[in-house]
């Protein structure tokens, strides 16, 4: 069974996934909620892995829930809490639940999350989990042993266009890419520019990009990413339009500037499609796409 | 020169250790706690003082050359009548030292300090972390600065997201262990290594408890 994200992304038509973070509990009510008002407005989610190494339900749990209510996750997986045993097991069982894609990321680190203690683990890295899917692909376990029933995932991980420096970033990318990655999201963009000269150099690469979109809520939350989101960026003209947004209008500003965003991305083709990451305001992500005059439905 | 870099345990902690004991001999370490001032002369003194005030009795104390060294019992011999005192011996080294004593010496140890890692010194009082003794050296093909101590993640393949202007994600005084690996490898117009994508590693250089022996020649 190919993954309905698989079939988006090849189709060429303009792609759009958002991010759902699991909750903080065993409550899956909200996130439930979300999933039904996104799932066939979205060509895809992603569910977040203990996203900023704070501890949550996890990500399997929420792909399977939109499994189960007919959407199509992307199951995000660090390898910051498990080894590879453990990583190996649980896409075994996330394919035997019905999930067919995976971005695989290394990982913030534990001392920035809930559980400052915790014992980190980093046995694989992105690259080498992208290769391990590859592995499992073939039958095989990272031990050379044979399987009882592979798995076929779309296979994705994360770029940072504007990594202070840039190069060894890009080196990474490429090993990711020859690891076996399908698709690219980026980190969030805010200069477009920079946006398109990245793409300049990437497009030489068979893989699907999708332009990291995050939502503004407020002139301090832009400044609070540019302190401290390695490789994000808002620009000062942005930061002022916010700041400039009449009272209570805020968050319309952001999801206007975010909109105006993706609508460039998109009549200009600068991207194949884009990640919307709406933290926390998950329920603007409708909003956000009529702004930016996309839908599932549309060609590129 | 190789360092064992400590730093004294929590009061809170030491305190609670204690708690059991009255009589307390300390002991130093003459070499790398000398060196970071954790357990040299004067913090020696300085605990002795501490001890007292704490209404705990003292029955000796020296600072040992090199704590880790087995002659350390021999030097032991001429404070016996202090240690055979003592209900517990407080010794302010790193923890090889509180190892080879407890080892030695039938009595409780109680470890002053926490050992942080095995260091080099780099500047006057500064000291980093650049080996792990993980078994399975990779600094060949990484510009001889070893990703798997000074990355975070002990990540291989390249830098994480995390990298910000040549800086680690959870300290902006830390550099990123690949950025410096980058720009050496860069200067020995060596980036192709950078290119090679890593395999698992291996985890199986040594089992701990890490163990050695010469082999005999035939």
């Amino acid at each position: 069974m190919v993954s309905e994200f698989k079939k988006a992304l090849v189709s060429g038509k303009f792609v759009v996934t958002c991010e759902l973070a699991p909750p903080k509990g065993a409550h899956v009510d909200k996130m439930s909620h979300h999933i039904d008002l996104l799932k066939d407005k979205v060509d895809a989610m992603n569910l977040t892995d203990h996203q900023s190494s704070v501890m949550r339900y996890p990500s399997l749990g929420g792909a399977i829930l939109v499994k189960e209510k007919g959407g199509e996750p992307i199951l995000q997986m660090t390898c910051r809490d498990r080894n590879r045993l453990a990583l190996q097991a649980d896409l075994l069982f996330a394919w035997s639940r019905g999930v067919r894609n995976v971005l695989c990321l290394t990982g913030d680190s534990v001392m920035l999350g809930d559980h400052k203690q915790a014992k980190p683990v980093f046995d694989l890295d992105s690259s080498q989990l992208v290769a391990a899917i590859r592995t499992l692909e073939k039958g095989k376990d990272l031990g050379g042993n044979d399987l009882d029933g592979q798995v076929n995932y779309c296979a994705g991980a994360i770029v940072t266009p504007e990594a202070d420096p840039l190069e060894p970033q890009l080196i990474k990318f490429e090993k990711k890419i020859e690891a076996g990655a399908e698709f690219i999201q980026t980190q969030a963009v805010y200069d477009l520019d920079k946006l398109k000269s990245f793409m300049d150099y990437a497009r030489q690469f068979p893989v699907k990009i999708l332009a990291g979109v995050i939502l503004l809520t407020s002139a301090p939350m832009a400044r609070f990413m540019n302190k401290n989101i390695a490789g994000v960026n808002v620009p000062q003209n942005l930061i002022d339009e916010m700041a400039a947004a009449p009272k209570g209008g805020a968050l319309a500003k952001g999801i206007e500037i975010a909109g105006r965003m993706i609508r460039r991305i998109h009549e200009e083709k600068i991207c194949d499609g884009v990640h919307i990451m709406a933290i926390g305001k998950e329920e603007t992500v409708p909003d956000i796409m009529a702004a930016a005059g996309v839908s599932r439905a549309m060609p590129s | 020169m190789i360092r064992s870099i400590t730093q004294p345990k929590p009061e809170e902690e030491l305190n609670r250790l204690l708690s059991d004991f009255n009589r307390i001999f300390i002991i130093g370490c003459g070499t790398c706690a000398t060196l970071t001032r954790t357990g040299g002369l004067e913090q020696v003194a300085a605990m002795k003082e501490r001890l007292s005030q704490a209404g705990k009795m003292v029955t000796g104390q020296t600072v040992v050359p090199v704590a880790c060294d087995n002659l350390t019992l021999e030097m032991m011999k001429e404070y016996d009548a202090g240690i055979q005192q003592a209900a517990a011996l407080l010794v302010m080294s790193c923890a090889f030292g509180v190892q080879t004593l407890a080892r030695q010496i039938p009595k409780n140890v109680i470890p002053a300090l926490d050992t942080l890692f095995i260091g080099k010194e780099t500047g006057a009082g500064k000291f980093q972390e650049i080996c792990t003794q993980c078994g399975t050296c990779v600094i060949g093909e990484t510009g001889g600065i070893c990703p798997v101590t000074s990355c975070h993640k002990g990540l291989v393949n390249g830098p994480c997201g995390g990298t910000d202007k040549g800086k680690c994600e959870i300290d902006k005084n830390k550099d990123c262990a690949w950025t410096l690996i980058y720009n050496r490898l860069k200067a020995l117009d060596r980036l192709d290594a950078m290119r090679k994508l890593f395999g698992p590693r291996n985890y199986l250089g040594e089992p701990k408890p890490g163990k050695f022996e010469i082999k005999a020649e035939a």
